[in-house]
């Protein structure tokens, strides 16, 4: 107590200079705790993010040998859907046929999927508006006026390149990486050619 | 808010004086822990340990309300999210469960000083019968939450913890195995309980910190206790809590952390129970099963009846162990003296520190395997343990001679301790001491 007491009298001799000793004891003590509490609140954010659990389901493999032209299948990617459609010559035809000028997000079609496998169009299911599940990719679902997808939520629509034509999204269905492992296996995730 | 002398605040910045003119949030921090909550100026390193309780409470808190992100309640999914998902595969997960299930053994070592702070130093005693009434009540808060914590990873010691813990009530005659089973949601600990437990788990620290507002509200009516036991008399006998107590609070916290980060680190599962990483089957019991370590001196208690006696030695063992703790709320009655501090009560220290040992012994038996010696030496413990509380402190407090008291606080800090006994011209023995109290 003493020490204390005796502290707070300290002569303010060195005030010529504008720093006492205990100053830079104070600014010293506090400053190293402050940082500390900040490095203490690193792991209260960094575990909020994916755990390693969520990270190890990073690729999904798919088998695309039994969707026949015309169809298309829903598959899970890190738990979004994925739309892998068998486009046919017409739905083809139908996209290539359309001016870029026309496209709120100029892309054709030959960049939206692998050279060679025009026909195969891999796009997430989840509406670039608000993230909804379009409807289009199963049997006698609501294509929409350009008979790709069409959003329930807020009437967004694409067109069979999956495309936005009309409706609220600012983006075409993103395309996500994915590669051919074999010629009827494909692996979403992946980061091929 | 206690004395004439504390300093009303006086907003600096413009800003400051909006606020506080419209809601007074910073008034009342200032007078609660900033300039203008005058105390005693004599406090030693024993009264840091309340800041340091309300720091774990408050880890305890923010790191549990992170984990409860990642844990599953359910009897299938429990022990996964705790072993498997918490532990390897949330980022720094394993840091955030290591700092709970030891800032729980940090929270209960700094509250144990703390309440035998306030037993040695009587500040249980007038005016601040109701600050020790509402510490217990928080005391026993921890210790539902502690154990329903320790459910929740659902190991073997979770479990079976689950089912001794519960198995109380049953002792009860008649109402106990219906209470037991409606406490449980069925016949053994299942999903039921488990949900439950988490529940009040999460509900209860914060109950906890309505209970600390209440008493650290309470405590700020008639200021801090301190070691000499005798009233503020005027201003020179204080200090401004900011900036010397949250100096001294400050560091001191910082040390604590330090030991607390060491076994966090180097050692967190020194204090756990191996078996826990078992995940829990209601068909087979640990050999050795015993509570968390700050249970132990009341598990001793539990033990220690072995022979039916008018009621059978079941519900014996449950009543004294409820008891051990509830004749705590009596204390400022069982012990009469008017001397607060145990510095001055010359007998009354002797048996404070037996009591300390006794209950040391008592958390040792409590923990070890049970033999023959072990259960003898828990039930002399458990009878002293009583026999302290019931028989020994209202005799202590009837015919001891209390040393003279020094007759301010700021006498007793200027001179040595030799004189702090028998300060100069030394009034009449208890003469002082009536004064004192009056006050």
């Amino acid at each position: 107590m003493a020490t204390k007491a005796g502290s707070a009298e300290v002569p303010q001799s060195a005030d010529a200079e504008g720093l006492r000793r205990r100053d830079y004891l104070k600014v010293g003590a506090v400053a190293f705790a402050g940082v500390g509490g900040v490095v203490a609140l690193a792991p209260l954010l960094v575990q909020m993010a994916p755990s390693a659990d969520v990270l190890a389901l990073s690729t999904t493999e798919v088998d695309i040998s039994k969707v026949q032209p015309g169809q298309g299948i829903k598959v899970s990617w890190r738990k979004q859907p994925v739309f892998v459609r068998n486009l046919t010559p017409k739905e083809i035809a139908e996209a290539n046929a359309v001016p870029m000028s026309q496209l709120r997000d100029p892309q054709s079609l030959a960049e939206r999927t692998k050279p060679g496998k025009q026909n195969w169009l891999i796009t997430l299911g989840v509406c670039t508006h608000l993230g909804c599940v379009p409807l289009g990719i199963g049997e006698g679902e609501n294509r929409g006026p350009y008979g790709g997808y069409f959003c329930p939520c807020h009437g967004s629509m694409y067109d069979t390149a999956a495309r936005i034509r009309q409706g609220p999204a600012p983006k075409n269905l993103q395309v996500p990486d994915y590669e051919f492992t074999s010629p009827t296996l494909v692996t979403i995730g992946a980061k091929g050619k | 808010m206690s004395f004439s002398w504390a300093k009303p605040y006086e907003p600096k910045h413009p800003l400051m004086r909006w606020i506080d003119e419209r809601l007074p949030l910073p008034r009342l921090a200032y007078g609660a822990v900033g300039g203008g909550y005058p105390v005693p100026r004599n406090l030693n390193y024993w009264w840091n340990f309340g800041v340091l309780a309300g720091i774990f409470l408050t880890i305890q808190i923010i790191t549990g309300i992170v984990l409860a992100m990642h844990f599953a309640a359910t009897t299938g999914g429990a022990f996964n999210s705790v072993n498997q998902l918490i532990m390897r595969d949330v980022n720094a997960g394993w840091l955030l469960r290591y700092a709970h299930m030891n800032g729980a053994s940090f929270f209960f070592i700094v509250t144990y000083i703390h309440i035998f702070r306030g037993l040695y130093y009587g500040s249980y005693k007038a005016p601040r019968e109701l600050v020790w009434m509402l510490g217990l009540v928080i005391y026993l808060l921890m210790m539902a939450t502690a154990f329903m914590g320790y459910v929740l990873p659902w190991g073997q010691m979770s479990y079976w913890g689950a089912q001794v813990i519960t198995g109380f009530f049953s002792a009860f005659p008649l109402v106990g195995e219906p209470i037991r089973i409606w406490l449980l949601g069925g016949y053994a600990p299942d999903q039921a309980a488990l949900t439950r437990f988490f529940s009040l788990h999460y509900l209860l620290p914060f109950v906890i910190a309505a209970v600390v507002i209440l008493h650290i509200w309470a405590l700020h009516i008639p200021g801090s206790s301190n070691p000499t036991g005798v009233d503020v008399k005027d201003e020179k006998d204080t200090l401004p809590f900011h900036p010397f107590y949250t100096a001294k609070d400050g560091w001191f916290a910082g040390a604590v952390l330090l030991v607390f980060a060491v076994v966090t680190f180097f050692a967190p599962n020194y204090l756990g129970h191996p078996d826990n990483n078992i995940p829990a089957n209601a068909l087979a019991t640990p050999a050795h099963i015993v509570p968390e370590w700050y249970f132990w001196p009341f598990y001793a208690i539990l033990r220690s009846f072995t022979v039916d006696f008018v009621l059978e030695a079941k519900l014996w063992g449950v009543l004294a162990m409820f008891g051990s703790i509830l004749l705590l709320f009596f204390l400022p009655w069982l012990d009469r003296s008017p001397v607060r501090s145990g510095a001055y009560r010359p007998v009354f220290k002797r048996f404070f520190w037996l009591l300390a040992i006794d209950v040391v012994i008592l958390g040792y038996v409590g923990g070890a395997p049970l033999n023959w010696w072990r259960t003898a030496l828990g039930q002399v413990a458990a009878a002293y343990y009583f026999l302290h509380f019931l028989v020994i402190l209202p005799l202590v407090s009837a015919f001891e001679t209390p040393l003279p008291l020094p007759n301010s606080i700021t006498e007793s800090v200027l001179h040595g301790e030799e004189a702090e006994a028998a300060p100069a011209g030394s009034t009449p023995r208890g003469g002082t001491t009536a004064a004192a109290v009056v006050q």
